[in-house]
């Protein structure tokens, strides 16, 4: 069985074509900012013009007849691209006369994360611009037991790297600045029980920076605290569950530091710790048709009446009926 | 001498004192590690303080250094080997105290509490903090009630008992009603942002 998978839930526009042993084809047409931050309209007006020409450029490389399922990423997310996405989605499945799912965007680098590694039943730290949560399965669902109070570590991270003059995405510039850092500043570490915050670090890190402290200390001090926060709550969501694997996914998962943190914390209690290859840990086309599939395989289908799109869907309100 | 390793700290339970020591994590820096062991163990001798003083029966706190708190050890019987109605109203009075005070518990089950000559001790405050708001005061009652569920038949009377204790020493209403409805979001906080 195929299935096609359409993302486009913020930044990212990407359509992944899958069967069930592996990905076939990804194509990406990210939406790049031309200054500041994502401007949601802007970012829908990117998708709605590129989208065409993506898809033609993936079934250049599969037979448009080949497809069985047609999956898009139903939220959450900013409304006016899923809105796109949907559209598009829905006149496909229309055209080629097979069935649609839509999918839960976290849902789905959970499923791709277990699906491209040997993880089973892990805590999973999903960690990208508007996400930061950990995610295990109680169950017939995934359930959250933290989760950020306020901004995603991806839009933390873009936030300073924005204030210290560097351009979208910050992440990976943070990332190689911080690799110089020397001196680490404190910065206010925010958790409580399961749950962290990132916004007063952020605010306190451009004071650092605006009082003349370095970007590469700035970044590291930054780095080192947030993601000590992010390492802390995924240990204790292994302590408090009782599990011994830790799958890391969504866009900053790319990050080495914190691969080596929450390697180092796995490895000091005897668990197993994951992350699967690079374009499907951040948001890719490919996790959606992967998804879609298993949710097809499983009695899933969205009729076009219920294809609308849920900017504030969450995981556990997918009921899973798979192993 | 028992040792239990728990997510944070190593706690041996020695004749009469329990020592509670937070141990290094390797996965972050060692002045940040320092800071929050040493930190929170002072927040957590603070706490233990201000929870006796608002009438919540603890152990007494005999020493904080570093990140090290030597305190009382409470010989009785965890609360989970003696659960009665009775118990769980005055775990319900209790936790109003506790919550009157701005005190954030964290993890109320019956595992940490101990019943010793009549009175409940709460004994582990390693999770606790100070908070106002009804949000995380709803996942304190919220935790307790998945821990009656988990482990007794006849945890809905065990729960409308605390209710009762509760609010007869003046909780508030919002927070039974908040952790009612955590039950039903299905996750312990409130999203505040995407």
């Amino acid at each position: 069985m195929i299935a096609l998978g359409i993302e486009g839930t913020a930044w990212s526009l990407s359509i992944g074509v899958v069967d069930e042993e592996d990905v076939i084809v990804l194509e990406n047409d990210p939406y790049i900012p031309k200054e500041g931050g994502i401007h949601p309209r802007e970012a829908s007006q990117h998708h709605s013009e590129r989208l065409p020409s993506l898809l033609s450029r993936v079934f250049e490389k599969v037979d448009k007849s080949s497809i069985d399922v047609v999956a898009f990423s139903q939220g959450p997310g900013m409304g006016p691209c899923l809105r796109v996405v949907a559209t598009a989605a829905r006149l496909l499945a229309v055209k080629l006369k097979k069935p649609l799912v839509g999918v839960n965007h976290c849902l789905a680098h959970v499923e791709v994360g277990r699906w491209k590694t040997e993880a089973k039943n892990p805590v999973s730290l999903y960690v990208s611009g508007g996400n930061s949560q950990v995610i295990a399965r109680r169950g017939n669902r995934y359930r959250v037991f933290g989760e950020t109070l306020d901004i995603g570590i991806g839009n933390a991270l873009d936030k300073l790297a924005r204030h210290m003059g560097l351009k979208h995405p910050g992440g990976p510039k943070i990332e190689e600045l911080a690799k110089k850092g020397k001196d680490y500043y404190l910065l206010p570490y925010v958790v409580k029980g399961m749950d962290f915050s990132f916004s007063g670090m952020v605010t306190a890190a451009q004071r650092l920076y605006d009082s003349g402290v370095a970007r590469e200390d700035v970044a590291f001090s930054f780095q080192e605290t947030a993601f000590a926060m992010l390492t802390e709550v995924t240990e204790r969501a292994l302590a408090y569950l009782d599990l011994d694997e830790v799958l890391l996914v969504g866009g900053v998962a790319a990050n080495k530091r914190l691969q080596e943190m929450l390697k180092i914390m796995c490895g000091d209690r005897g668990a197993k710790f994951y992350v699967p290859p690079r374009e499907l840990a951040g948001d890719n086309g490919a996790m959606i048709a992967y998804t879609g599939l298993l949710m097809y395989k499983h009695g899933y289908q969205t009729p076009i009446e219920k294809s609308y799109v849920r900017p504030d869907f969450r995981i556990e309100d997918v009921e899973v009926n798979w192993d | 001498m028992k040792v239990h390793l728990g997510g944070e700290a190593e706690v041996k339970i020695l004749d009469d004192v329990v020592v509670k020591k937070r141990v290094p994590k390797r996965y972050r820096i060692e002045k940040l590690d320092r800071e929050l062991r040493f930190r929170r163990t002072k927040m957590e001798a603070k706490i233990i303080s201000a929870a006796r003083r608002a009438g919540v029966p603890t152990p007494i706190v005999l020493d904080v250094e570093g990140d090290t708190i030597v305190m009382e050890r409470i010989y009785g019987t965890p609360v989970k080997n003696a659960m009665s109605e009775d118990i769980s109203r005055e775990v319900g009075r209790l936790t109003a105290k506790l919550h009157k005070a701005n005190i954030i518990h964290g993890d109320i089950t019956p595992m940490n509490l101990i019943l010793s000559d009549g009175r409940i001790y709460f004994i582990d405050f390693g999770l606790a903090f100070f908070d106002n708001k009804v949000e995380p005061m709803g996942v304190d009652v919220h935790v307790y009630f998945e821990s009656l569920k988990a482990s007794f038949d006849d945890w809905e009377k065990l729960r409308d008992a605390f209710i009762e204790g509760y609010l007869e020493e003046g909780g508030k209403e919002e927070v039974i009603v908040r952790a009612r409805e955590i039950e039903e979001r299905g996750r312990y906080v409130e999203r505040v942002n995407m």
